[in-house]
């Protein structure tokens, strides 16, 4: 499976955020976007989660499910945590895991109870999302990506507000995807320690305009 | 349980337990309905002649409230680009939204509008039209509402442009709302023709609305 970009331009305004980009990403490899602030990393990862158009070029996951569209394919963890401050965690969790259920195939998807546990967020399941914390949420928000399979995961600032202890669920996490046949793309402005990472600096390719 | 359900079920959970939306419109009916007779003076003829009016505008009113919050806060939280990506279109995800508006507002306004009709003097024997033409005319104010709620999902103030796009479109369900009721005219219950063109505009608004909020939803997400 590989996910892979083509000559790839996105506008924002007037200006062209991701000039001309080229890449492909491979099963089991992880893509892992630095750059300065502004320098695109987001508008790329939203592009590829279907929610920007970009002006040009393609994107496409080849040997990926000829049915699904791309999106359909992706996890998405972004900066906002998509978590209902008045359902508690695990409402939350649950309710994501019904939404996305067809992702299945038919088999039962994973309970939320045991992606909360792999985040350390048991304890915490039945209290109402709004009185998590920041690094909380992110967790809650990241154990998304353990209730049903899609092969492509896409993470915007994954480690942003973890402590240390959680950072190393998350790389633990991400090596099991990624040997499991996975793909990641994933922007960070922190090292990551996972297997079969390379990078792509895209404040860089900009210069090169 | 499938996604279409899944969704419809969160966000009447939401709307039940958040309760401030749904209190703040019952408050605001009662209250619009409440005061108009003390500018009208104690007229009771006059009264009980404009309530089926009242009483629809008042909904119509009660109703825009809670319209601006149907996209917004999905939007604010990122669960709406999470949505976009789940294997629903968005025109499903729309009927949805706008179901679950129908089931925790509209609905609400439309059962507590016998009690206002108490104090506008209302003819007893409407309200069981009354009732009707209210639970059968409401779903247009859901489902053509989702569509300017979508469209003025990332515009500042989008409360009170949300009111001025979406009023104009509530005038038919309106007029032929009220004609319905209207107790200077004999009325044939089911098959009185106003009541079927309220019935048909409902029917209509729930297949247009789901297309142009998706539409409207396509064009805020890219």
């Amino acid at each position: 499976m590989h996910l892979v970009a083509s000559d790839l331009t996105i506008l924002r305004g007037e200006r062209a955020v991701i000039p001309d980009l080229s890449f492909k990403v491979s099963a089991g490899e992880a893509l892992i976007l630095t750059g300065a602030n502004g320098s695109g990393k987001t508008t790329l990862i939203r592009s590829l989660a279907g929610l920007l158009k970009p002006s040009r070029g393609t994107l496409r996951l080849e040997d990926g499910d000829a049915r699904r569209s791309l999106a359909e394919q992706c996890h998405y963890v972004g900066h906002r945590s998509a978590l209902k401050p008045a359902l508690t965690v695990l409402e939350n969790v649950t309710f994501w895991s019904q939404y996305f259920a067809d992702d299945n195939h038919g088999r039962l998807p994973s309970s939320g109870g045991a992606a909360l546990d792999s985040f350390g967020l048991r304890e915490l399941s039945d209290i109402p999302a709004g009185y998590l914390s920041a690094g909380q949420k992110q967790r809650a928000g990241l154990a998304r990506l353990l209730l049903t399979h899609r092969p492509v995961w896409l993470l915007d600032e994954p480690t942003a507000s973890l402590d240390a202890a959680s950072q190393g669920v998350l790389e633990a996490v991400i090596d099991r995807h990624l040997l499991a046949g996975g793909l990641a793309v994933i922007a960070t402005h922190q090292p990551l320690d996972i297997v079969n990472q390379f990078e792509l600096r895209l404040d860089a390719a900009m210069e090169d305009e | 349980m499938t996604p279409f359900l899944a969704l419809l079920r969160r966000d009447l959970k939401l709307a039940f337990r958040e309760g401030s939306a749904l209190g703040t419109a019952l408050g605001f009916y009662l209250i619009v309905v409440a005061i108009l007779p003390l500018g009208l003076g104690p007229d009771l003829n006059l009264l009980s002649r404009i309530a089926p009016g009242v009483l629809w505008v008042a909904l119509l009113l009660a109703a825009l409230l809670t319209l601006p919050r149907m996209y917004e806060t999905d939007d604010e939280d990122g669960s709406l680009d999470l949505l976009a990506m789940g294997s629903v279109p968005l025109e499903l995800i729309a009927v949805a939204k706008s179901l679950a508006h129908w089931l925790s507002t509209a609905l609400p306004l439309s059962l507590m509008a016998p009690v206002a009709g108490i104090l506008l003097n209302l003819d007893l024997r409407a309200y069981p039209v009354l009732i009707a033409s209210l639970l059968v005319g409401t779903p247009a104010i859901s489902f053509i509402g989702g569509i300017c709620a979508a469209l003025t999902l990332r515009a500042r103030r989008g409360g009170l442009l949300v009111a001025l796009l979406v009023l104009p479109f509530y005038v038919p369900t309106l007029i032929f709302g009220m004609s319905a009721v209207d107790p200077a005219r004999p009325s044939n219950g089911p098959l009185d023709p106003s009541f079927l063109l309220l019935t048909a505009i409902s029917l209509v608004s729930m297949v247009i609305g789901p297309l142009g909020t998706a539409a409207a939803l396509r064009a805020q997400l890219r």
